[in-house]
């Protein structure tokens, strides 16, 4: 299956746009990724071999958190997408500037 | 340094009047060379944050995957996001910072003061990961309308 690599990670991944590895589940594709490209691996999990909240894994257009995390199956032609999100905000609320 | 046509720049800007008083938020499409980041393309995105959108904002995942396919299908990579400040300044806030994890893209954001785009600036995310990442200050190199690629 493919795995998409996003913009700041690529760097970590011989900056491949795209990763082809053999994988049964989403788990055990992030694993070959992360074993092929060990750089990688401190920017996608925690310490405690969480992945980071804010990064976002998509199978095709399912978020895995709705599907079976990292034991949803994978099949030879489905893409899975890393997606670091996307927030921010102009301050804390409660500045005088804000409207409300 | 950020490199963007008049057009995409004045349709990122135009789109914070247009949501104001809630900010506006959006993608930007293009090439990354060497330290320049060129825009080809903005695209706009929904506001998720219908609980606090004068002043924060967020992308929906499912809408960055449709989005990074958009690129791949056209030859360009994620350079960047922008977002709006509605009468706020177009400095990055903590919250910006803290949410930032596209590193080695662009952070474009404008301030609108009453309905009217000011001052926009653009704030490249560098650093080795989460634990040193930091907003530096970036120029924006604006070309007009029908210029070459």
């Amino acid at each position: 299956m493919k795995i998409l690599i996003p913009t700041p990670l690529r760097q970590y991944a011989a900056k491949n746009h795209a990763v082809d590895v053999p994988a049964k589940t989403v788990g055990e594709a992030l694993s070959s990724l992360t074993s092929q490209y060990s750089d990688l691996r401190r920017h996608l999990y925690t310490d405690d071999g969480q992945l980071r909240a804010f990064v976002n894994v998509y199978l095709n257009d399912e978020d895995i958190r709705y599907l079976q995390k990292e034991n949803t199956p994978v099949r030879d032609n489905d893409t899975l997408s890393i997606v670091p999100s996307i927030a921010g905000g102009c301050c804390r609320g409660g500045c005088c500037c804000c409207p409300r | 340094m950020l490199i963007i046509r008049q057009t995409e720049l004045d349709s990122l800007r135009r789109h914070g009047e247009e949501t104001y008083p809630r900010e506006c938020c959006g993608v930007m499409l293009g090439r990354i060379e060497g330290d320049e980041r060129v825009v080809d393309a903005v695209l706009r995105a929904g506001n998720t944050r219908v609980d606090s959108p004068h002043n924060r904002y967020n992308i929906d995942p499912r809408e960055l995957v449709r989005i990074q396919r958009e690129a791949r299908d056209r030859g360009l990579d994620i350079v960047g996001f922008y977002h709006s400040h509605p009468d706020h300044s177009a400095r990055w806030s903590q919250t910006d910072l803290a949410e930032a994890h596209w590193i080695g893209c662009s952070y474009v954001i404008t301030s609108v003061e009453k309905g009217v785009a000011t001052v926009t600036n653009s704030f490249d995310l560098r650093g080795a990961g989460e634990e040193d990442k930091c907003f530096v200050d970036e120029p924006i190199r604006v070309l007009a309308a029908e210029a070459a690629d």
